[in-house]
């Protein structure tokens, strides 16, 4: 079964898919200009040693963001 | 010189697609870097030779979209809308194609005469992807072709179909995507209304303005509005568009124009342009690497250890050919010592033009290693891991993950120098933890300090003197972060930049593309920093000489060294601390102290020599000051609540010039002058402060 969360709580290697990106303004068009857009491919690659930022693995690149930024985006992750 | 003719060919990327390599590889030694006016952004230019005819080449800056929020994205899109370079080569890191293609998207609806070059094919490869090239081309339309910038594969190929195109210039129609139903209807009509009226269309293309009006781009708004007054008919329609959006969607149309330009280049990918091998994924050489170096216990290890190396690195290896340069300007100064007669002429150019120009100089082996070690972090990517380490750490002071390196380079291991520190800012993408670190680096123990400390501490701690320089090193840490706290607060407020970035693969850099980039950076260090300085240093000399002692005053006096003492003392450098010893008093420094402080203001070791001076030793070496320490030791006014007060005073105090000319170069010159104020002012607030209760503690 699908399930939408938010990206803050995705586990390590788990795959999922960007559901939505809710960021406004500068931080909105960062994210998207990263290629976090909806539809996505998305995983987590791993933590940074005091558990943020974290790194994402997207579109063949890795991405990092602080945690507060990964709030604003919501991920489907199959059950 | 070739800095203000249009380039005919223009290269536009990414960060870390390749663009710069391809364009090293292009140009060679002909090329030209300059800043555009204003920004720090830099432009860079040369000229490529294709079958003996030279094509001017320019290398706009790494962008990831073409909105208008960033100073890099701004130049480039200004670029290809005034200079209209003849073709724009857009170079894609093919690793990442989808990504890469989102601004290739933007160049097209621009309506950018495009040439598509797939770098880093061998990785892409290497990753299972394949690409079919002719199928992305029949689709978007334009040429598209492979290319490995670094090994120099497929160069020739490329400029070829660009030497073809500057021939027969072919007409690239703006692209046109979809952006929905409720996006379509709006641009159709604000189209047809901004065709009508040939509304900025000399410019821009009309479905590319109503677009940007859309997304309420300011960089449009501001020049539609000096346009005509369709403008406001425009604004109007894009705000009805979005009050629908939002209330339907609960999103910007901004958000929806992105999210659909992502569909498109998806559902090109699905055409056929794009596969991955279903053979077992390879899991890239820069995943195993990151398994290590971002490790949660090893990676920190490791990282201080690099972070460390590297500043042993450049004061080791630098330590050498600044001697040279330093024994250089020393027989210099002998030479002209010998060749001019005593007098002001003499003095002026043995003190102030030499002297002044040898210390801009004795600096430059130091950018050069610290430069050419930073390009290797950077270009390796591994400069991005420790931002996404330390990031954490650093952003409860209002700073980034890459304000580390500034602050080390600076003195925070001790021995270090600002004006690398300063310098090494640039690799802060975010302009406020940016302008918080370079205003806070100075704080750190550097080089210069040191003699100072060592003379102090000798004196009122000659137990403890290791432990006192230990502490003081943490003072400047604790400085530069509180620091730097409470201007995020105050002067430089506001949220944190979004801290969003790519952590590039691992790759190694080419040697030719370091050394360039080495030089590029050393010779406007020189450049810039040399006049300036020349003349500020000439300032200088003049204020510790002038108004000169009176000769029946100086005939009066037992010897040279009283003489020089004398002067000093009569001189506007004199005067001013003369007048200033109320004040000073406060925190326990006296008059003489004050020329001294004034004089650190040329470079922090001067305080000594100074210091000599004006306790009449005649000359006083930085290093071996024990006459002078004897000296300090039999003031009774120099106690130990005087002593640290003063050491406090001298780590906190307005940077050195050549770091404050640094400074202004970085930034401008109004936070050079505030950098300059405000440690003053914190130093002094802080000196009296720990004078007062430590005088009243200790006695």
């Amino acid at each position: 079964m699908a399930h939408i969360m938010s990206l803050r709580e995705l586990q390590v290697d788990q795959p999922a898919v960007i559901a939505s990106v809710t960021a406004k303004g500068e931080m909105g068009r960062r994210i998207r200009d990263m290629g976090l857009a909806p539809g996505v491919q998305v995983s987590v690659f791993g933590r940074a040693p005091l558990y943020d930022p974290v790194a994402l693995r997207v579109l063949g690149t890795t991405i990092s963001l602080r945690n507060n930024e990964a709030d604003h985006i919501l991920v489907q992750v199959e059950e | 010189m070739a800095a203000t003719q249009h380039a005919s060919v223009a290269l536009a990327g990414n960060p870390n697609a390749g663009k710069t390599t391809l364009f090293n590889a292009l140009t060679g030694a002909r090329q030209h870097v300059g800043n555009y006016p204003g920004i720090t952004v830099e432009r860079k230019e040369g000229v490529a030779m294709v079958n003996g005819r030279e094509v001017r080449i320019l290398d706009l800056p790494g962008t990831y979209s073409l909105s208008a929020y960033s100073p890099e994205e701004l130049v480039a899109r200004n670029v290809l809308v005034t200079e209209r370079p003849q073709v724009v080569v857009g170079v894609l890191n093919a690793s990442c194609l989808e990504r890469n293609l989102y601004l290739a998207v933007q160049l097209m609806e621009l309506g950018a005469p495009l040439v598509l070059a797939l770098n880093m094919m061998d990785e892409a490869e290497a990753q299972g992807l394949r690409i079919n090239m002719p199928r992305l081309a029949d689709l978007l339309g334009l040429p598209v072709l492979p290319l490995v910038a670094k090994r120099g594969k497929g160069v020739d190929e490329l400029m070829a179909v660009v030497t073809s195109r500057l021939d027969t210039p072919v007409h690239a129609p703006p692209l046109h995507v979809s952006y929905g139903p409720d996006l379509d209807a709006a641009l159709a009509s604000m189209q047809q209304l901004i065709e009508e009226h040939r509304f900025l269309t000399d410019r821009y293309p009309a479905r590319w303005i109503a677009l940007k009006y859309l997304e309420a781009d300011a960089d449009i708004l501001a020049q539609g509005r000096q346009a005509g007054p369709l403008s406001a008919m425009l604004e109007e329609i894009a705000e009805k568009t979005a009050a629908h959006c939002r209330s339907t969607l609960e999103v910007e149309p901004e958000a929806i124009i992105a999210d659909y330009r992502y569909g498109f280049i998806a559902s090109l990918m699905r055409k056929g342009v794009l596969s991955r091998e279903v053979a077992e994924e390879r899991r890239a050489f820069s995943e195993k690497m990151d398994r290590i170096l971002t490790q949660r216990l090893l990676g920190p290890v490791l990282m201080f250890a690099v972070l460390l190396a590297l500043y042993h690195a450049v004061f080791t290896l630098g330590e050498t050919p600044m001697g040279w340069t330093e024994a250089f300007f020393g027989w210099l100064s002998g030479v002209a010592s010998e060749a001019l007669p005593e007098g002001l002429l003499r003095s002026l150019v043995v003190s102030g033009i030499i002297d002044g120009v040898g210390g801009v100089f004795s600096f430059v082996p130091l950018i050069m290693i610290m430069f050419f070690l930073l390009a290797f972090l950077e270009d390796t990517g591994y400069m991005a891991r420790v931002a996404y380490m330390l990031d954490r750490v650093f952003r409860m002071f209002g700073l980034h993950g890459s304000s580390v390196m500034p602050l080390i380079i600076s003195g925070g291991v001790g021995g270090g120098c600002a004006v690398p520190g300063v310098m090494a800012a640039r690799t802060l993408r975010s302009p406020k933890e940016r302008l918080a670190t370079i205003l806070t680096a100075p704080f750190m123990t550097c080089g210069a300090k040191l003699p100072v400390f060592i003379l102090i501490t000798g004196v009122v701690l000659p137990e403890h003197q290791a432990w006192a320089m230990f502490a003081l090193t943490l003072t400047g840490w604790a400085m530069a972060l509180v620091g730097a706290r409470i201007l995020r607060w105050t002067v430089i407020r506001g949220p944190a930049t979004p801290f969003v970035m790519e952590l590039p693969p691992y790759r190694f850099p080419t040697l030719r593309g370091l050394l360039i980039h080495t030089w590029e950076r050393t010779w406007q260090y020189i450049k810039k920093a040399g006049t300036v300085i020349l003349a500020i240093s000439i300032l200088l000399w003049a204020a510790m000489t002038y108004p000169s002692l009176p000769e029946e005053q100086a005939a009066a006096l037992p010897d040279e060294a009283a003489v020089a003492e004398a002067s000093l003392e009569y001189s506007i450098a004199g005067r001013i601390g003369k007048a200033l010893e109320p004040l000073s008093r406060l925190a326990g420094i006296d008059w003489r102290t004050n020329i001294a402080l004034v004089g650190g203001f040329a470079a922090k070791e001067v305080i000594v020599s100074t210091l000599g001076t004006a306790y009449s030793l005649g000359e006083v070496d930085a290093e071996d000051a024990s006459s002078l320490a004897e000296r300090l030791a039999a003031n009774p006014d120099f106690t130990l609540a005087a002593a640290i007060a003063l050491m406090l005073f001298v780590l906190i105090y307005a940077p050195c010039f050549v770091t404050v000319v640094t400074i202004w170069r970085e930034s401008n010159w109004k936070w050079a002058l505030f950098s300059t104020a405000y440690s003053t002012g914190t130093a002094y607030v802080l000196a009296v402060a720990v004078y007062q209760v430590l005088s009243m503690v200790i006695s």
